[in-house]
């Protein structure tokens, strides 16, 4: 506190004159005798503190759970909840959870789930968001309904009848039958933040492509879906993330070891059965990292994408 | 014109049914159109006028609706008609190896709703899931608001914070809260052994009823708030800077400022948000159903991860009270949803105009 102080003090003389240092004196006179004196945007030395603090703490909390995760993979079973940060440290676990296990596969098969269902979803709405947006046609306001309603759907509604329909035509187990179940999660979705993306683009583009002769679709394929591309990213990158960590359908309608994707592999390794932390971590680590870095590529458009898709509902 | 009429009229058909009737309506009404020819020349020039004009809208948006009238609708409307019915793992068809076993369940009429509705056990559930669903968004709300505040301002090393804030987002939520399950772990994880360290005793993260649930909430705000904080961030980008300006000319405290300038300004937003993350946390099962299970004895069980157990984990699996669980779930979903709406539009809110 006291060398927080100090610095003020230097900083408030600067404008304030040479009767401030008295008052600076105490870190509560700083402040608020320097108030009047600073710019309009700065802070006291004390509000800085205290937002470093904040954000200190926030970013702490966030980091830590996951920075335990990474600490405790390269430890040996015996280890795995040592307090120490490290423990005999070792690759022995990513190479038990690569070489033993089927990690490989389920990476595999949610790989080939999510890729499949992400690039379905857009390509069949991005036509609907582009019609949404610029069109009012009969059936507008239901469908747009439709899609909300449909986005509020609790799996739990779905959930039973798709195991019997999976059941009844030998998709359980399938990952064509996860990607028609995602599909009823993406699909709407995608319409829907596809919408709000299409409304930020000015109408006058599509004006300018009927006054040339463009058809409806001409104008949606040449000039606004160009432009949309950005928000065709966030769209997949969101249905992706979804669809890669979606738990309850893949738990219930993916048995058997081969046919699991990440979100079932995990539960493996902690479960009634068995505690093998050390495993789970490696393998927890393994599907992290290659999320983490698809999402830190993707979040420079994630705030103008939110927003866009927030504002616009 | 000819080859894009069938669509469009699936199209027209989806799209104005009511979205529970789904596939049915639609049905109703594609069955005359493609003909054509019937008499009574009303509907028909209606409909050969409205093709004239939206048959390209009708186009674009086909695709969605029949996608989601066969993949949504038929499904919804089969686990409607489930929940009529007594249906359970042992009369459902089902495969044994090469023999089909048809279903045998019979319809039963509304007992399933009587028996959800009648019991305690769902009211039991839905009390804990409505102050999970306001503990959770509340808490993640107030924590993204202030974090987003903090992080809209000249501080040094903003992109670092920002990046470390939002890290939980960038990580599968399965996969964190197998990291929590880690630190709350009762014998030797990391928070107890710092409880203990500091002279507290251990608590019992994961395995008393009350902490559990607090556990389940922590975990479930840590996971949200990074959402919260990039919503609200934009949001808060979005203000001008000039009603700051003008404020502070006026002599505003900081807290007026950010009572009549900040709180309005992020109002649309936040009340999307705050509508999406609700309806998200209602519905969260990740987080319950890995973290505890459900347990100590159901108690952190809510309505979603109730509905699971009855068609996944119980024995005999229970297709249909599942099935009317998750009715239920989808209508107090609704009427949340509709309240909310109808709740902002009085207050002056035009966003919600369509």
């Amino acid at each position: 506190m006291a060398t927080q102080s100090t610095v003020p003090a230097d900083r408030t003389t600067g404008p304030a004159g040479s009767a401030a240092p008295a008052v600076a004196a105490g870190p509560a006179g700083g402040v608020s005798g320097g108030k009047r004196q600073r710019r309009r945007g700065e802070r006291g030395p004390l509000a800085s503190f205290g937002l470093h603090l904040g954000l200190l703490a926030g970013a702490f909390v966030a980091l830590f759970p996951p920075f335990w995760l990474l600490v405790t993979s390269f430890k040996p079973r015996s280890e795995s909840f040592s307090l120490s940060l490290t423990a005999d440290f070792s690759f022995d676990n990513y190479q038990y959870v690569i070489n033993e296990t089927a990690f490989l596969t389920w990476f595999g098969n949610s790989l080939l789930i999510v890729v499949v269902t992400t690039f379905l979803a857009v390509f069949i709405s991005s036509t609907t968001g582009y019609a949404l947006s610029r069109f009012r046609f009969p059936g507008m306001r239901s469908l747009m309904w439709t899609l909300l309603i449909t986005q509020m759907f609790p799996m739990a509604v779905l959930i039973v009848p798709l195991y019997n329909l999976m059941s009844r035509y030998g998709l359980l187990n399938q990952p064509v039958g996860l990607i028609v179940t995602y599909l009823t999660i993406a699909v709407p979705f995608c319409a829907w933040m596809m919408k709000g993306f299409f409304d930020t683009i000015p109408v006058s583009i599509d004006e300018s492509g009927r006054v040339d002769g463009l058809s409806p679709f001409g104008t949606y394929w040449r000039l606004v879906l160009p432009l949309a591309k950005p928000g065709i990213a966030v769209t997949a990158f969101y249905s992706f993330v979804t669809a890669w960590a979606e738990v309850a359908y893949a738990t219930a309608f993916l048995t058997g070891e081969q046919n699991l994707t990440l979100a079932g592999g995990l539960q493996t390794f902690v479960n009634q059965h068995t505690q093998d932390w050390h495993h789970m971590t490696a393998a927890a680590v393994l599907i992290a990292v290659p999320a983490a870095l698809v999402f830190g590529y993707a979040q420079r458009h994630l705030q103008a994408g939110l927003t866009a898709g927030a504002t616009k509902s | 014109m000819a080859d894009v009429s069938g669509p469009s009229k699936a199209a027209a058909g989806g799209g104005t049914a009511a979205p529970a009737a789904g596939l049915p309506a639609e049905r109703k009404e594609t069955g005359p159109a493609p003909t054509g020819s019937r008499p009574g020349p009303g509907p028909v020039t209606r409909l050969r006028r409205g093709l004239a004009t939206h048959w390209y809208a009708w186009v674009m948006v086909a695709p969605v609706v029949t996608v989601i009238g066969v993949i949504v609708g038929w499904p919804l409307v089969r686990g409607l008609y489930l929940t009529f019915t007594d249906a359970d793992e042992s009369n459902v068809e089902r495969r044994i190896g090469v023999n089909t076993i048809d279903a045998s369940y019979e319809f039963v009429g509304l007992q399933n709703y009587v028996d959800v509705l009648t019991g305690g056990h769902f009211w039991d559930k839905l009390v804990w899931t409505v102050v999970w669903t306001v503990s959770c968004v509340v808490i993640t709300f107030v924590i993204g608001l202030t974090l987003a505040n903090m992080l809209n301002r000249k501080v040094r090393g903003r992109s670092l914070y920002r990046i470390a804030l939002i890290l939980p987002w960038a990580i599968p939520a399965f996969v964190s809260v197998f990291a929590w399950r880690m630190l709350y772990n009762e014998r030797s994880g990391i928070l107890n052994a710092a409880l203990e360290g500091g002279g507290l005793s251990a608590m019992s993260w994961l395995t008393d009823p009350f902490w559990a649930k607090v556990s389940v909430i922590a975990v479930n705000v840590w996971l949200g708030v990074p959402f919260m904080l990039i919503a609200m961030l934009g949001a808060l980008q979005s203000i001008p800077a000039e009603q700051y300006e003008a404020a502070e000319m006026d002599g505003a405290t900081a807290w007026q400022r950010f009572w009549n300038i900040t709180l309005p300004g992020v109002r649309s937003v936040s009340a999307t948000v705050v509508l999406l993350s609700s309806i998200w946390t209602f519905n969260m099962f990740p987080v319950i159903f890995l973290l505890t299970g459900g347990g100590p004895v159901g108690s952190t069980d809510i309505l979603v991860t109730e509905a699971f157990k009855l068609a996944f984990q119980r024995s005999p699996r229970d297709f249909a009270g599942s099935a009317t669980w998750g009715v239920l779930i989808l209508i107090l979903l609704i009427l949340f949803a509709l309240v909310y709406r109808r709740a902002l539009r009085q207050q002056g809110d035009k966003e919600g105009a369509w």
